[in-house]
């Protein structure tokens, strides 16, 4: 069958199942957008390119699938960058489409050439160049198989104005044979066997997992694990949710901004089962301190997480359900009554507080938006603060829940992703929680949920400051606010009017419920602005390169 | 730290060199010396790399090498028998005079005269890097006027091969 470039791009979109696209269209992709047109296949158009990436990774965080990015040439492209890269850090699955100029004109400085796939080398798991109409089925079964299986991550495909227009012969390959590709998926029987060995003898265990166990799918069996073996379970802020926040053992989120209980867990802990997660800085602080007593097991796909920050005793690697459901069928359990008795002693004893006196707090407003919202909620995050305190006080019951820019962390994230989730999930409630910094890195949005009555609830924790940053500075650079503070920004309510959606707002305690409750009730999109105290800290803190259990505040 | 020389099967496609040697600049290590050539299969070509990095951390490069999608195959030579020689040309000052001492010299190591002009000739040596670095010592008596040298490339020694994982 004879098809053209841009017949053969929607061709294999619909041999991989893929409903919707996100993007921005522009003189390189003309071909393709005409394509688009003439066969209707549901493109979401977003008001910068950044905004089509990031609702892109909010699509495939929030369903599990792939999410399809089209974008221009030149500036386009590089408008996709940072997109690009927050996917690629939190190893999310995308499929990015770039136009590119015409073969002839490559590397001639032509009008609106950038050399993407040299940009994107480092922030793609891998990237193609379409040179010739014959290779173009072939790069897309490679790519949506890149993308999505091992540890997934975003694939750049750059197709060329001209190659769009050419016709070539199309078979869809039904799989793809990529020689330099082979993912691991069972773990190494032996290894598993020691691990569980270890387990068994361990009188202080405790699981640490992280974004792996959202992307394999593995929550049940996670939670299978630590019943059966009464051990306690911490979760990073990617692997938020696939433990449900009521359960015993779950002791919230580590780290510089973690509970007492989980970095106390991790210092005094015998064994520390790392699932899927990185040993990120925020998480271990100083390493040389983290988990100074344990025996250290890691479960990850990727090899090359194992002993890329701290020495491993036990490398398991894997796909982590496989993983856990093999340790499950070979499961004894040790002796951890104690421990487990001590742990819980931790967590009721120092939970997460703040006191709500004077100003309206940032985590009333947090733990108001948690208990209006049922349970059931999607929620995306900007980063800073309001991040740092949506995973403090939301109980995130579920995976994929929690749609958060962890590993680039970056601000504007949320708003867009929230619009990918909805998406997805147009009858589920999606609530963006934003700062007033972040959410005006991405604002043009609000004409993508207005344009699609994309009913998506945006909370803005407004303090009027870049608050993270702000925070850094009175606790590390003696309150100098250099720069932090948004003096200037628009007034929320009347913006978000100004585009056609609703705009609410709360600056008292008890404004706060009534306000989301309306929000949450409207049928369309709407925007609350909630004015917090200014100078309200994330608390407790870990100072950077510190020991974890070295913690500040949040005693009253 | 210490000199480790690894071989690196890869696909031969545009960007190919770029993936790999970028990964080493990423993450903050200098590649001493790189080359690039063929091997039996089409398709395939062999990269020898020498980088000057401790045990732990070229561990680490060779697992980011190999996530990448064109990287077929890496082997460390650095611990076992093998045979590794570059390529050096030296454009040296050759006075009618000094001429039969360069040959002189060029003889004990092996060398080759390959070029020469009025004042000055082209001396072609291969050996392993100290032998290299030996002649150049010896050369700079006569006055170096320009050098330029290949990477290192290297086999293991008997009947051990990097296999292709294509079949």
């Amino acid at each position: 069958m004879k098809l053209t470039g841009a017949e053969m791009v929607l061709a294999c979109l619909e041999a991989e199942n893929v409903d919707v696209v996100f993007g921005f269209p522009g003189g390189a992709v003309l071909t393709l957008y005409d394509e688009i047109y003439k066969k209707g296949l549901r493109h979401i158009l977003s008001r910068h390119e950044q905004g089509a990436v990031h609702a892109a990774d909010g699509y495939a965080r929030a369903s599990g699938r792939p999410g399809v990015v089209f974008a221009t040439s030149g500036p386009g492209a590089t408008n996709l960058v940072t997109g690009i890269a927050t996917a690629y850090m939190d190893s999310i699955p995308l499929i990015i489409i770039t136009g590119q100029v015409a073969r002839p004109f490559i590397g001639t400085d032509a009008f609106q050439e950038a050399d993407i796939t040299g940009i994107t080398l480092p922030i793609t798991k891998h990237n193609y160049l379409v040179k010739r109409i014959e290779e173009l089925p072939h790069i897309f079964k490679e790519a949506f198989t890149i993308a999505t299986t091992g540890r997934q991550g975003p694939v750049l495909i750059d197709l060329p104005k001209d190659l769009q227009a050419e016709e070539g012969e199309f078979h869809y390959p039904s799989r793809a044979e990529i020689y330099g590709y082979r993912p691991t998926y069972e773990g190494h029987q032996g290894q598993i066997a020691k691990a569980l060995a270890r387990l068994r003898k361990a009188k202080k265990p405790l699981i640490y997992a992280g974004g792996g166990v959202v992307s394999s799918g593995a929550h049940l069996e996670l939670l299978e694990l630590s019943q059966n073996g009464a051990i306690p379970v911490t979760t990073t802020l990617t692997g938020m949710g696939s433990i449900p926040y009521d359960y015993e053992l779950f002791l919230g989120m580590p780290g510089m901004h973690g509970t007492y209980a989980a970095n106390h867990a991790i210092n005094e802990s015998d064994l520390l089962l790392t699932i899927g997660a990185r040993f990120d800085d925020r998480v271990t602080g100083k390493i040389e301190h983290f988990a100074p007593d344990a025996c250290i097991i890691h479960i990850d796909i990727d090899p090359a997480e194992i002993g890329k920050n701290i020495a491993v005793h036990i490398p398991i690697v894997g796909d982590v359900r496989m993983v856990l459901r093999e340790m499950l069928r070979r499961f004894k359990k040790g002796e951890t009554e104690k421990w487990c008795a001590k742990v819980k002693a931790w967590k009721a004893e120092r939970p997460l507080r703040y006191k709500q006196e004077g100003h309206l707090k940032p985590q009333f407003v947090i733990e108001e938006l948690n208990r209006l919202s049922g349970g059931e909620a999607i929620v995306a995050t900007d980063v800073g603060q309001h991040q740092m305190w949506t995973a403090q006080y939301f109980q995130f019951n579920k995976p994929r829940t929690l749609l958060s820019s962890g590993g680039l962390g970056t601000m504007g994230y949320g708003f867009p992703a929230a619009i990918g989730a909805q998406v997805a999930f147009p009858d589920r409630l999606v609530v963006c929680i934003a700062g007033d910094g972040s959410f005006q890195m991405n604002s043009q949005e609000l004409a993508t949920v207005v344009h699609y009555q994309l009913p998506v609830k945006v909370a803005i924790i407004n303090n009027q400051y870049l608050g993270m940053v702000r925070q850094w500075q009175k606790m590390f650079y003696e309150g100098r606010y250099s720069h932090t503070s948004m003096d200037g920004s628009p007034d929320f309510v009347r913006l978000a009017e100004a585009y056609g959606a609703r705009g609410l707002r709360a600056t008292a305690i008890e404004e706060v419920g009534p306000v989301i409750e309306e929000a949450f009730q409207s049928p369309g999109p709407v925007l609350m602005d909630f004015h917090v105290d200014p100078e309200e800290n994330v608390l407790p803190m870990v100072a950077p390169n510190t020991s974890i259990v070295d913690m500040i505040g949040g005693e009253e | 730290m210490g000199k480790r020389v690894l071989a690196i099967l890869v696909e031969d496609r545009p960007g190919v060199l770029t993936r790999v040697s970028g990964l080493f600049s990423r993450r903050g290590y200098n590649i001493q010396n790189i080359a690039v050539g063929r091997t039996m299969e089409p398709g395939i070509s062999r990269m020898t790399v020498t980088v000057d990095a401790d045990p732990l951390t070229v561990e680490q490069i060779v697992k980011q090498l190999n996530k990448q999608i064109n990287v077929l195959k890496i082997s460390d030579l650095t611990d076992e028998p093998s045979v590794g020689r570059e390529l050096l040309l030296v454009k040296v000052k050759a006075e009618p005079d000094k001429r039969g001492d360069i040959q002189q010299m060029a003889r004990t190591f092996r060398a080759r005269i390959i070029d020469l002009s009025p004042d000055s000739m082209i001396v072609e040596v291969t050996g392993n890097n100290e032998k290299l670095e030996a002649f150049l010592l010896m050369m700079q008596e006569f006055g170096i006027k320009e050098i330029a040298s290949t990477g290192k490339v290297a086999l293991f020694r008997g009947n051990k091969l990097i296999r292709e994982t294509r079949n």
